[in-house]
């Protein structure tokens, strides 16, 4: 394009200055995690001494191996039955046109919008009554019912779209609805289903509310949840505090820098959908 | 058996064969009314009561929805949430519309990825997270306020999520912060799909830079500003995590939210009836702003 080369640099610089805003606040924590234990940290100032250490207390203190695992486990309850369902759901509405079905769907709809907080008072009492509170499951079952509006939504809107054919020629093949489930239909699916993993894994890894609510104990809490925690009990610690919290965010970050590509991907797709 | 009698029964096994593909359903519909749709209608149903969560609920009739509009904090509190909207929705539209013009404009290759990659980063990360680094930024000893001693602006420096006039702002820039990458992407990739055609029209036609973009750029985002609106009010409206971790909602009610007044009301306060009509209240705010931009930004699409 013919711009100006002048033009090009104020906007290079302004994209720049940008991207300087977005890491800022990474870059700080880093410099205060690594600041003396005990001393007061200033804003950005890289420490002469780099107490690299702080990391490993941190990492103690935080029982991240705890909070790890009970992340892991949350996220093992949740994503693969949620996928599941959603997905025999999203066939069931939108393949094999159930009658009724689209009574069904508005049903689901009726979810896409809704705070959690609107519903998390009666889930509190509910999951006590199930006997369930400060357990992960307290975090997992309800989980799975508020993610299933987006995400029967998601797998419908693929299955929908899914050429009727296709399905016919498995039936003269002699296949019955189970065999075109999962030997025609989920293969095809493998995009939207792998979408909806990441989606899913990342809300479930990110979720707050319900994992300060239904459970008292960090180490079984999501790893947002436990951060929570470990601010309310570091607060006053900053140089623990950040060196804690950047701790906690890196497993996502990772994650994040390896699968890209489809983390963005998944995050468009699915807010273009919702 | 005669034909008629075949073909009869064959009918009444396709439709016994369409019955059982609720069988495909149930699972994630159980799932939905357990943990939602019954949720939802006890929500409704406390509302109805007083109750502290653990005694005999009393009738309350609607007088918990007439604390919740006439109460003078709740209202504030409501208040506060419509005020994050301009943080959290129109600062991360219109300035992702500015960067997403850049960055199809200036950038290709290497630096625009990394531009966009950088900017989403904030979209990964728990919101706690969020919280903790500009609680930390923020702070009296933090950054900004190094930054300003530092250009000679001593005299602004202050705890800025302490204080009264700028802690909700406060609180907004954190959730611009987050949701700038997102919405950046999503025009982005709205503008890839424009047809450079009408960029050449607009071009021969005589229009500038600025020109082009209100009369090409704009109306051809229609959709994809539609859904970034569509996002970020409803992170805006039913906020938690932020506020929770960054104020607690403090000073005063400065910057509490629905969402954390729900929560105290319910489990600090035990005025779960109170609570309930809030989050239905919250509920219906969330519809009636959502509804009519998905109304006003897709209606074209057929």
């Amino acid at each position: 394009m013919n711009l100006s080369r002048r033009e090009q640099l104020t906007g290079r610089l302004f994209l720049i200055a940008l991207v300087l805003v977005t890491l800022l606040p990474f870059v700080s924590m880093l410099s205060a995690a690594l600041q003396p234990r005990g001393t007061v940290p200033t804003g950005l100032a890289w420490p002469s001494d780099p107490q690299w250490g702080n990391f490993v207390d941190a990492f103690d203190v935080a029982n991240m191996s705890a909070l790890l695992r009970s992340s892991l486990l949350i996220v093992a309850g949740v994503v693969p039955v949620a996928v599941l369902i959603a997905t025999m759901a999203g066939f069931g509405l939108g393949h094999l046109r159930v009658p009724g079905g689209r009574f069904a769907f508005l049903l689901f709809l009726l979810g896409l919008t809704l705070p959690f907080e609107a519903v998390i008072t009666p889930i509190y009492y509910q999951v006590r009554d199930f006997g369930l509170l400060n357990t992960r499951w307290a975090i997992i079952l309800p989980l799975i019912g508020l993610y299933m509006p987006f995400a029967v939504f998601w797998m419908r809107a693929h299955f929908v779209n899914v050429p009727q054919e296709l399905a016919d020629a498995a039936r003269v093949d002699g296949s019955n609805t189970w065999q075109l489930f999962w030997r025609v239909q989920v293969p095809l699916a493998r995009p939207a289903i792998a979408s909806l993993t990441i989606l899913l894994f990342l809300w479930t890894w990110n979720q707050f509310l319900l994992a300060i609510v239904l459970v008292d104990d960090p180490a079984k809490r999501t790893m947002a949840g436990a951060l929570g925690a470990f601010q309310g009990q570091w607060g006053t610690d900053q140089v623990l505090l950040c060196a804690g919290s950047l701790l906690i965010l890196t497993p996502t970050l990772i994650v994040f820098l390896i699968f890209q590509r489809q983390f963005i991907k998944a995050l468009l797709q699915g807010s273009l959908k919702g | 058996m005669t034909a008629p009698a075949v073909r009869a029964r064959r009918r009444r096994w396709a439709r016994t064969a369409r019955w059982s593909g609720w069988l495909w359903v149930l699972p994630a519909l159980l799932m939905y009314a357990v943990f939602v749709l019954r949720p939802l209608a006890l929500t409704f149903q406390y509302s109805l009561y007083h109750w502290n969560g653990i005694g005999v609920a009393r009738w309350a009739g609607l007088s918990n929805y007439v604390t919740v509009f006439t109460d003078r904090d709740l209202l504030k509190i409501i208040g506060n949430a419509f005020i994050l909207i301009i943080f959290f929705s129109f600062i991360p539209v219109g300035l992702g519309l500015l960067v997403a013009t850049l960055v199809r404009r200036i950038t290709t290759g290497v630096f625009g990825t990394t531009v966009r990659t950088i900017l989403f980063l904030p979209q990964v990360i728990p919101l706690v997270a969020a919280g903790i680094a500009w609680s930390w930024l923020l702070s009296s000893n933090g950054l900004v306020n190094q930054l300003l001693r530092g250009i000679g602006l001593g005299g602004l420096t202050r705890a800025w999520l302490g204080e009264f006039d700028t802690a909700l702002p406060a609180v907004g820039v954190i959730g611009a912060w987050v949701l700038l990458g997102l919405c950046t992407i999503l025009l982005v990739t709205g503008m890839s799909k424009i047809d450079p055609a009408l960029y050449e029209a607009a071009r021969l036609d005589g229009a500038g830079p600025v020109r082009e973009f209100l009369a090409v750029t704009l109306p051809s985002l229609r959709q994809e500003i539609g859904v970034c609106l569509t996002v970020t009010v409803i992170a805006a409206l039913a906020s938690f995590d932020i506020v929770y971790i960054a104020t607690g909602g403090g000073p005063g009610l400065q910057t509490t939210v629905p969402g954390l007044e729900i929560y105290r009301l319910a489990f600090a306060q035990r005025q779960v009836g109170l609570a309930s009509a809030l989050g239905v209240v919250l509920m219906a705010l969330v519809l009636l702003c959502v509804l009519p931009i998905q109304r006003l930004t897709r209606e074209d699409k057929g």
